[in-house]
C-alpha cells in the first residue's frame, strides 16, 4: 500500500510490472509513428526496409514528396501557426482582463458571470462549433440582405476558426491567471501607491510583473490547444486547412509516411516547448 | 474634495466598464447567443424555399429513426465504459506516483506519464492506427508469434475505440487523482493498518472517500471529452465507429440539413450537461472546484 507498511515481493514486483506495462502502452503508438518516419517504403508499415530520409527531404522527381518540399502540408502548418498566434494573443489579453474583472471588482451577477466564464469547458467541441457556424451565417445572411454587403468573414474559414477556438482556450487562460492573481500581495501595490506612483505605474510594474509566469504559462497552453484543436475547426473550416484538418484528410485517404514525417516535428516541437516550461516552472520555483 | 471623489468614481466605474466590456463580448456573441439560435434553429421545419415553421419535428425525427437513437445510446454507453476502463488503469499510475515513488522519481514518473498528451491527438491515433491495421504492426507480430495464421484486421472493432478514447483520456484522470491522493495522509492509513484492516477495506473505506472529488472531476472531464470526441472514433472505427458526433457532421457539413443537425447538437449538449450536474451531485460538489482540480 504506501511504503511505511510491510508490502509482499510479489506486491512490488506487480507494481513494477504494472509501470513498465503503462508506459509501453503510453509510448508505444509515439514510437511507431517516428519509426516508420524513416522506412524505405511507400507506406508507414512494416515490414522495415531500410532506413531513409525520402519522407523529410525527398521531390517529386524521385516519386516521393517529403515533408519539407510538400508545399501543401508546409501551408497547412503555416495556417495553424497563424491561428494559433491569433488565439493566443487574443486569449491572453482577454483572459487577464478577466483575471482583474473578477479578482479585483465587485459588481451585481458576478456569480452568474463567473459560472458562465466556465461554461465553455463543458461544451462538446463540436457543439461550440456548429453554434458558432449557425449565428455567423445568420448575421452574415442579415447583412447581406439589410445592407447588401457580403460579410465573407462570418462565412467558414480561418477568422471564424479563430473565433471558436478562443472561446473556450480563453476560459482556461482566465482560470490559470485568476488564480496566480488570487495569491498576489495587495500590500505591495499600497506601498507603491503611498510612495506616490500612478496606478499606471503600479500596473506596469508591480502586478503585471507578478502575472508573468501565468501569462506566459497560458500563452503556452493556448497555442499548443489551437494549434491541435480539431472538433470545433472541423466545423468552421472553410478552404485553408490547418494541420490537423488536412492530417485528417489524408489519414482517411491511407497516407504516405509524410505524415510521420510531420508528425515527428511535432512531436519534437512540444517536446522542446514542454522542456522549456517545465525548466521555467522549476526556476520560478527556485527563485 | 468631493469632485475629486466623484472623479475617483467615474474612473472606477471607468476600469469596470472597460474590463466587463470584452467578457460580455465573448461569452454573448460567442457562447449565449449562438447556443439561443441553435435552440431556435432545431425548433423549426422548413415547409417551402427560405419559410420556416416552428415544429418539433426534428426531434421527432431523432426519436422516430432509430439509427438516430440507436447511435445515441451506443455513443453514451461507450463513453462511460471508456470512462470506467480509464478510471481502473489511472488509478494504479496515480497511486504510486502520489504514495509509493518518492521524491525526484514521483516527479519524473508524473512528467513521463504527461508528456504524451502533449502531443497532438492526430499524431497518436496514427500510432495506433500503424499499429493496428491489417498490414501493421501487432498483427505482423501475431502472424510471427505463430498466433494467428493471416494477419487480422485490428482496426475498426468497438474494442479498438475503446483504445483509442482511453488512450487520449488518461492524462485527464491522472492529473486530478494525483492532486487527490497526495492530499490523503498516511497516517490515517497507517492507523488503519494497525488496527487490523486489510488493503480491500482501506481502499473502500479510506482512500476513495477521501478521493472522491478527484476521481468525480477526472470521471466529469473523461466522460464529456470522449462524448464530443471525433477524430478517434471515426479513424479507429472507420465506417462503423457509428459515434454522435459524426451524425452531427453529416447532418451539418455533408447534407445541410443545420435543422435536424442543431437539434442533434442541443440533444448531444443535453446529454453532458446531465451527466456533469448528476456527477457533481453524487459528490456534492461544486462546479466550479471540480473545473479548477483538472
Amino acid at each position: 500500500m504506501i511504503p511505511s507498511l510491510p508490502r509482499p515481493a510479489w506486491l512490488r514486483a506487480a507494481t513494477g510490472l504494472y509501470v513498465g506495462a503503462f508506459l509501453v502502452f503510453l509510448f508505444l503508438p509515439l514510437t511507431v509513428v517516428a519509426v516508420f518516419a524513416f522506412n524505405n517504403a511507400p507506406y508507414p508499415a512494416p515490414p522495415w526496409h531500410g532506413f531513409t530520409l525520402d519522407w523529410f527531404l525527398g521531390n517529386e522527381a524521385e516519386g516521393r514528396v517529403g515533408l519539407f518540399r510538400d508545399t501543401e502540408l508546409l501551408g497547412s502548418i503555416w495556417t495553424s501557426c497563424t491561428v494559433a498566434l491569433w488565439v493566443t494573443g487574443l486569449s491572453v489579453v482577454v483572459g487577464t482582463a478577466n483575471a482583474f474583472l473578477m479578482e479585483r471588482e465587485k459588481f451585481p451577477g458576478k456569480g452568474v458571470l463567473s459560472m458562465l466564464m466556465l461554461t465553455p469547458l463543458v461544451i462538446p467541441g463540436v457543439i461550440l462549433g456548429i453554434s458558432i457556424l449557425a449565428f455567423a451565417s445568420r448575421l452574415a445572411d442579415l447583412c447581406s440582405d439589410l445592407f447588401g454587403f457580403d460579410a465573407d468573414f462570418l462565412r467558414p474559414g480561418l477568422p471564424l476558426v479563430v473565433l471558436g477556438q478562443f472561446s473556450y482556450i480563453v476560459a482556461i487562460a482566465t482560470l490559470t491567471i485568476s488564480a496566480r492573481l488570487k495569491r498576489f500581495d495587495r500590500s505591495l501595490e499600497d506601498a507603491a501607491l503611498n510612495l506616490g506612483a500612478s496606478h499606471m505605474a503600479v500596473l506596469w510594474n508591480i502586478t503585471l510583473p507578478y502575472l508573468r509566469p501565468a501569462i506566459i504559462g497560458s500563452a503556452a497552453i493556448a497555442f499548443l490547444m489551437s494549434f491541435e484543436n480539431f472538433n470545433t475547426t472541423l466545423m468552421l473550416v472553410g478552404s485553408d486547412a490547418p494541420l490537423t484538418i488536412m492530417m485528417y484528410g489524408r489519414m482517411r485517404e491511407g497516407a504516405t509516411p509524410v505524415l510521420n514525417a510531420v508528425s515527428l516535428f511535432l512531436m519534437t516541437a512540444s517536446a522542446v516547448l514542454a522542456l522549456t516550461l517545465l525548466r521555467r516552472g522549476k526556476s520560478a520555483q527556485a527563485s | 474634495m468631493s469632485d475629486a471623489a466623484a472623479g475617483g468614481r467615474w474612473s472606477r466605474r471607468l476600469v469596470l466598464a472597460l474590463l466587463l466590456a470584452p467578457a460580455l463580448l465573448w461569452l454573448l456573441t460567442l457562447i449565449i447567443l449562438p447556443h439561443a439560435d441553435l435552440a431556435v434553429l432545431s425548433f423549426r421545419e422548413r415547409v417551402a424555399p427560405r419559410e420556416y415553421a416552428p415544429s418539433l419535428a426534428q426531434y421527432r425525427t431523432f426519436f422516430g429513426e432509430p439509427l438516430y437513437w440507436h447511435v445515441f445510446v451506443r455513443t453514451a454507453f461507450m463513453s462511460a465504459i471508456a470512462t470506467l476502463v480509464t478510471l481502473l488503469l489511472a488509478f494504479p499510475i496515480a497511486w504510486i506516483i502520489a504514495k509509493l515513488a518518492r521524491g525526484r522519481m514521483s516527479a519524473l514518473l508524473f512528467v513521463v506519464c504527461l508528456i504524451p498528451f502533449w502531443v497532438s491527438e492526430t499524431v497518436r491515433t496514427l500510432g495506433w492506427m500503424i499499429l493496428l491495421r491489417e498490414s501493421g504492426v501487432l498483427p505482423a507480430i501475431l502472424v510471427h508469434l505463430g498466433l494467428t495464421a493471416q494477419p487480422v484486421e485490428l482496426l475498426y472493432h468497438d474494442a479498438t475505440i475503446l483504445v483509442g478514447l482511453v488512450y487520449t483520456s488518461l492524462l485527464f484522470m491522472v492529473v486530478p487523482l494525483v492532486g487527490s491522493l497526495e492530499s490523503l495522509d498516511n497516517s490515517l492509513i497507517e492507523a488503519a493498518y494497525d488496527l487490523g484492516a486489510k488493503g480491500w477495506s482501506i481502499l473502500r473505506t479510506i482512500v476513495i472517500p477521501h478521493a472522491a472529488p478527484g476521481i468525480t472531476a477526472g470521471c466529469i472531464v473523461v466522460f464529456m471529452l470522449t462524448l464530443g470526441n471525433y477524430l478517434t472514433p471515426t479513424l479507429l472505427g472507420g465506417k462503423n465507429s457509428l459515434w454522435f458526433t459524426e451524425q452531427i457532421y453529416t447532418q451539418f457539413i455533408t447534407r445541410f440539413n443545420w435543422e435536424q443537425g442543431a437539434a442533434f447538437g442541443f440533444l448531444l449538449l443535453a446529454l453532458s450537461t446531465a451527466m456533469v450536474w448528476l456527477g457533481l451531485k453524487l459528490s456534492g460538489q461544486r462546479f466550479s472546484d471540480v473545473m479548477r482540480r483538472v
